[in-house]
C-alpha cells in the first residue's frame, strides 16, 4: 500500500513538473501597468467599408515596447490583427483586402483586445489567448516563461461600415462646381462663335514633315503608346495625337506600326486607325495588324519594340502616353537609327531622356494641349482657356499663401497664422 | 572562386549577354533573347491573369459566395471577345467605353487632391531664400504652360524663366536616374564576374 501511494505521488509530481516546463504561466486579474491602460477602435470615416481602425494613447516612456492586436469577432472567432507594433505607431488598420476580402465584414460587431510586452510577444503565449478554448477575455498581467505580457480589456463592440460620402474631400467637390461653371462658360462662348487663342506648340508641327519623310524614304511610322492603360490620361492623349497621326498616314499612303502593351489599348488604338483612314478616305490601306499586341511585361515590351524598330527601320518614332523605365532604352533605340522622333509624355522622371534623345518633346500638359492645337475643335479650345483661369486661380491661391506666411512666421502675427492655418486644411484633402 | 557549376546561373549569364550583345547590332542571340522573354512574359502574365482574375475575382465569388454581381463585369469582358466576329464586332466598344469612363472619372478626385497637395506643398512654412525659389519657379513654370496667351513681352519672359526651371529639375532628375541604372549595371556585371566566372569575390 505505502509503495502504491509513494509511486503515485511521484508520477503527480513528474506529470506536475512535465505540464509547468511547458507553460509556466501567472495570471494576475484585473492589473494594469498604468491607469487607462485601454485600446479604443472605431469604423473608419469616410471609407468604402470593411475597414475598422485601433488607436491607442500610452505613456512616452512605453514607446519602444511592442504591442499586439487581436480581435474575436460576434461568433466567438479569435484571430490576430497585427503583432509587435511598436507603441510609438500609435494605431493599426483592420481591413479587409484583396488577398482576403471579407476579412473584416460590415455590420458584424468586432472586439479587440491589445497585448503590452517589452519584449516581441512569445508565438506560444499568443496562440494560446486566441485559441478557443481559453480566449482573451480576461485583463490583467500574464507571466508566460518569466516574460511579462500586460493584455488590455476587450473593447466595446465595434462595426464597420460604408460611408455614402467621402466628407473630407468637400474642398474637392466646391472645387470640382466652380470649375465645371468656368468650363461651362469658355464652352459656351467658343460655341457663340468667339475665336479662342492656342499658342503654338513646338513639336507639333513637325509631325507633317515626320510622316512626309518617312514616306519619301519608303519606310513605316512607328507610333509607340508606352504602357500605360486606356484609363491613363497621357494614354488617352496619346490616342488623340495618334488619330491625326493616322490621318497624314492614310494621305501620305505609308504605313503606320503600333506596338501595344495592353490589349484594350491595342483595341482602341485599332479603332482609332481605322476611323482616322476611313476620314481621310482611304480605309482599304487599313491593317488591323499593323497594331499588334506585344506583352504587357515591362521590359518584354521594350525589348520587342527595340527589335521591331531595328527590323523595321521606321522613319519616324511617336513616343506619345505613359512611359517609365523603358523610355530611354526606346528612345535610344530610335536615335540610333536615325529616326526623327517626337515625344511626350506627363512622367516627369523620363521627360528628361525624351528631351536628350528626341528631335521633339512635348512637357506634361503640352501633351493634352497637342490634341486640341490639332483639332483646333471651338469646344476643346474652350476647355483649354478654362484651364489657363484655373492657372490663374492656383497662383492666386499660392501667392496668398506666400503673403499669409510672411505674416505669420515672418512677423509672428497671430490672425494671419490662423488664415494660414484655415487655407491649409482646407487644402489637405 | 571558380567558375560556376549551377545550371541556372549559367543560362542567366548567357541570357544577359545575349541581350547585351544589342549594342553591337542586332543578331540572332538578340532575337532569341527578345522572343524567350517576350514569350515568357505573356505565358506568365496569362497563368496571373487566371487565377487572380478568372478565378479569384469571378468564379470563387460566383460558385462559393454565389455573388451573381460578377456576371456584369464578366458580360462586359466577354464582349471584347465580339471582336473576332466581323458583324457584331462594335459590341467591343461597350466596355472600353465603361473601362474609360469609369477610369477617367475615378481620375478627377485624386487628380485634385494632387493638385491641392502640390498647392500646399508649395506654400511655404517658415521663410527663407529655398521657399522663395520655390514660390518663383512654380509661378514661372504654370505660364510657361499657359496655352491660351501668347508667350510674347511680360508672360514671355516669365515663361523663359520658367523653362530653365524647368530644364534644371530635368537636368538633376537625368543624373539621378542615370546614376540608379549605373548602379543596375554594375550589379549585372557582378553576377557575370561574381557568380558566373567567380573571378571577383
Amino acid at each position: 500500500m505505502l509503495k502504491r501511494t509513494l509511486l503515485l505521488i511521484v508520477f503527480l509530481i513528474l506529470s506536475i513538473s512535465l505540464f509547468s516546463e511547458n507553460d509556466s504561466l501567472i495570471f494576475l486579474e484585473n492589473q494594469t501597468p498604468f491607469e487607462g491602460f485601454a485600446i479604443t477602435g472605431k469604423d473608419i470615416p469616410n471609407d468604402g467599408g470593411g475597414g475598422i481602425e485601433i488607436e491607442w494613447s500610452f505613456p512616452d516612456s512605453l514607446d519602444n515596447f511592442f504591442l499586439t492586436v487581436l480581435r474575436k469577432d460576434e461568433a466567438g472567432n479569435n484571430s490576430i490583427v497585427a503583432t509587435d507594433l511598436l507603441v510609438s505607431s500609435k494605431q493599426v488598420r483592420d481591413v479587409s483586402s484583396e488577398e482576403d476580402p471579407s476579412r473584416v465584414k460590415d455590420g458584424t460587431k468586432y472586439y479587440y483586445t491589445g497585448i503590452l510586452s517589452k519584449k516581441m510577444v512569445d508565438e506560444d503565449f499568443l496562440n494560446m489567448l486566441i485559441s478557443k478554448e481559453n480566449g482573451y477575455s480576461k485583463n490583467g498581467i500574464y507571466i508566460f516563461n518569466n516574460d511579462t505580457f500586460y493584455v488590455t480589456a476587450e473593447t466595446d463592440a465595434i462595426i464597420s461600415k460604408a460611408s455614402w460620402f467621402n466628407l473630407s474631400r468637400i474642398p474637392v467637390v466646391i472645387s470640382l462646381i466652380l470649375i465645371s461653371f468656368v468650363f461651362l462658360y469658355y464652352l459656351n462662348l467658343a460655341k457663340s462663335g468667339k475665336e479662342l487663342y492656342i499658342r503654338k506648340i513646338n513639336g507639333l508641327d513637325a509631325v507633317e514633315e515626320a510622316v512626309g519623310r518617312s514616306t519619301e524614304m519608303g519606310k513605316p511610322i512607328m507610333y509607340i503608346l508606352g504602357i500605360g492603360y486606356v484609363t491613363d490620361i497621357p494614354t488617352i492623349a496619346g490616342l488623340t495625337i495618334l488619330s491625326r497621326v493616322s490621318k497624314k498616314v492614310a494621305e501620305y499612303e505609308t504605313k503606320i506600326l503600333v506596338p501595344s502593351y495592353d490589349p484594350v489599348v491595342m483595341t482602341t488604338a485599332q479603332e482609332v486607325v481605322k476611323e482616322a483612314f476611313t476620314e481621310a478616305g482611304r480605309p482599304d490601306l487599313y491593317n488591323k495588324n499593323d497594331i499588334m499586341y506585344i506583352t504587357q511585361d515591362q521590359f518584354g515590351y521594350a525589348a520587342g519594340v527595340d527589335g521591331m524598330m531595328m527590323r523595321e527601320k521606321p522613319g519616324a518614332v511617336f513616343l506619345q502616353g505613359l512611359f517609365f523605365a523603358e523610355s530611354l532604352i526606346l528612345a535610344e533605340t530610335g536615335h540610333s537609327i536615325g529616326a526623327i522622333q517626337i515625344s511626350g509624355t506627363t512622367e516627369t522622371a523620363q521627360l528628361p531622356f525624351f528631351v536628350a534623345a528626341c528631335d521633339y518633346t512635348l512637357i506634361g500638359e503640352e501633351m493634352m494641349a497637342a490634341s486640341v492645337y490639332l483639332q483646333k475643335e471651338p469646344m476643346m479650345l474652350g476647355s483649354i482657356a478654362a484651364e489657363d483661369l484655373l492657372k490663374v486661380f492656383i497662383m492666386v491661391l499660392i501667392i496668398v499663401g506666400f503673403v499669409l506666411s510672411i505674416f505669420a512666421y515672418g512677423f509672428n502675427i497671430g490672425i494671419f497664422k490662423n488664415l494660414f492655418d484655415l487655407l491649409a486644411r482646407a487644402l489637405q484633402v | 572562386m571558380a567558375i560556376a557549376t549551377n545550371f541556372w546561373i549559367w543560362i542567366a549569364a548567357l541570357l544577359t549577354l545575349a541581350i547585351y550583345s544589342f549594342l553591337y547590332k542586332d543578331n540572332p542571340f538578340y532575337k532569341f533573347a527578345e522572343y524567350l522573354l517576350v514569350g515568357i512574359s505573356i505565358g506568365y502574365g496569362i497563368s496571373v491573369y487566371w487565377h487572380n482574375t478568372i478565378i479569384t475575382k469571378v468564379y470563387n465569388p460566383l460558385v462559393y459566395d454565389k455573388n451573381f454581381l460578377v456576371l456584369i463585369p464578366l458580360l462586359l469582358g466577354l464582349l471584347m471577345f465580339s471582336r473576332f466576329f466581323k458583324n457584331v464586332s462594335y459590341l467591343s466598344r461597350i466596355p472600353i467605353a465603361f473601362v474609360v469612363g469609369a477610369g477617367t472619372g475615378l481620375s478627377v478626385p485624386s487628380s485634385f487632391e494632387f493638385l491641392f497637395k502640390q498647392v500646399y506643398a508649395t506654400m511655404p512654412l517658415k521663410l527663407d531664400f529655398g521657399s522663395l525659389i520655390i514660390v518663383v519657379g512654380v509661378i514661372s513654370t504654370l505660364v510657361y504652360f499657359f496655352f491660351s496667351l501668347e508667350h510674347k513681352g511680360f508672360v514671355g519672359r516669365v515663361s523663359r524663366v520658367g523653362i530653365t526651371f524647368i530644364m534644371v529639375a530635368f537636368g538633376a532628375a537625368f543624373g539621378y536616374t542615370i546614376m540608379a541604372r549605373v548602379s543596375l549595371f554594375i550589379g549585372r556585371i557582378q553576377f557575370l564576374l561574381s557568380d558566373w566566372l567567380g573571378i571577383i569575390k
